[in-house]
């Protein structure tokens, strides 16, 4: 299982490739919605580490557009409901991730990504 | 009884028969289950706070299921692919990554309020292939350093493990360190062969003085 969570702190890891290497570009993919346990506590206080444009780009891609596209100021309960549910509800099952500099492909199968890199790719 | 380390690489060792002994035997659950609750207190977290916490080595995910009971939310990653296909079936919460630590992390600084492990640093221990990239001081500065950046300052990691020398002990704590972590090691029940665990404390920031180990 692969959520939009760690999508959203996942750059390409490939060697050199150090900039530009985020976020990951999500394609073909396949999804599934789980109900997770809210926990506004949480989503609170993963708020600071979020980049926002790249979780709302991708949360539009996988057809959610709860999200407004600029960050809000005002952090109320119905903002933190639907960041749950961005962040922990939406899982993607197959498909791939490429890194935008390198193009070094991620593909997701059976929910896990493989993040395997060939041994001239390894810094 | 050899170490498991020293027959195959992790992903080869852990196939799907090992693997589903590993997860069914009911004592290594328990001792595994310990383990993480140990390392759970010495990442000392702030109380009633869920964390987002990395699983290094997270295997089928007995570890994973004790954080997602103590109401964190966890990502996994394991080379063993047999491993994650038990977590799957298991259910568990966390997000799972086949990945190789020894090629390092490329999560984002900062992602990370800690992160445990559970007998998996031993594997980095040993070259799998005669390549450069894969010499164990190689392999354990990747994964130090990646490492390192992915978790939030100030934030902890506590990697449970079994070293097999003095030496192992040294390299490890010695890159770790040029990685720029602060820290050191507790052990637990020191004067027991069998109830002695090595856990290897590694702070980012100003993470406080190293914790006294377990005596019994
Ligand atoms: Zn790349």
């Amino acid at each position: 299982m692969v959520r939009l969570i760690t999508h959203n702190l996942l750059a390409c890891h490939a060697k050199g490739c150090t900039s530009n290497n985020f976020p990951l570009q999500l394609k073909d993919v396949q999804i599934a919605l789980r109900e997770a346990d809210f926990n506004p506590d949480f989503v609170r206080g993963f708020m600071p580490k979020i980049e926002w444009n790249a979780l709302v780009n991708a949360a539009r891609q996988l057809g959610d557009s709860s999200l407004p596209a600029e960050q809000p100021e005002m952090i109320d309960d119905d903002l933190l409901k639907a960041l749950h549910h961005v962040l922990l509800e939406i899982h993607i099952e197959e498909g791939q991730m490429t890194c935008p500099n390198c193009n070094h492909v991620y593909p997701i199968s059976n929910g896990i990504p493989n993040m395997l890199l060939a041994e001239h790719e390894i810094a | 009884m050899s170490r498991p380390e020293l027959i195959a690489p992790p992903e080869i060792y852990y196939g799907d028969t090992e693997s589903k002994k590993y997860t069914n035997n009911t004592r290594i659950q328990q001792v595994q289950a310990d383990m993480t609750y140990r390392a759970l207190e010495l990442l000392n977290l702030p109380p009633a706070q869920p964390a987002f916490l990395l699983d290094i080595g997270c295997g089928s995910g007995l570890s994973g299921e004790i954080l997602d009971d103590e109401g964190h939310i966890w990502a996994g990653v394991d080379i063993a692919p047999s491993m994650l296909e038990v977590a799957l079936e298991r259910e568990v919460e966390g997000d799972l990554f086949l990945q190789d630590i020894g090629q390092g992390f490329g999560f984002r600084p900062g992602s990370f309020d800690g992160a445990i492990s559970i007998s998996v640093l031993q594997w980095l221990l040993n070259a799998e292939t005669s390549h450069p990239t894969s010499s164990p001081p190689h392999r354990l500065t990747r994964f130090f350093t990646t490492l390192f950046s992915a978790l939030r300052n100030p934030s902890r990691a506590v990697l449970q493990f079994y070293p097999s020398s003095d030496d192992q002990i040294q390299l490890i704590t010695s890159l770790a360190q040029k990685a720029g972590f602060g820290g050191g090691l507790v052990v637990d029940y020191p004067n027991s062969n069998k109830a002695k665990k090595v856990f290897l404390v590694l702070m980012v920031g100003s993470g406080g003085q190293v914790p006294q180990g377990l005596q019994g």
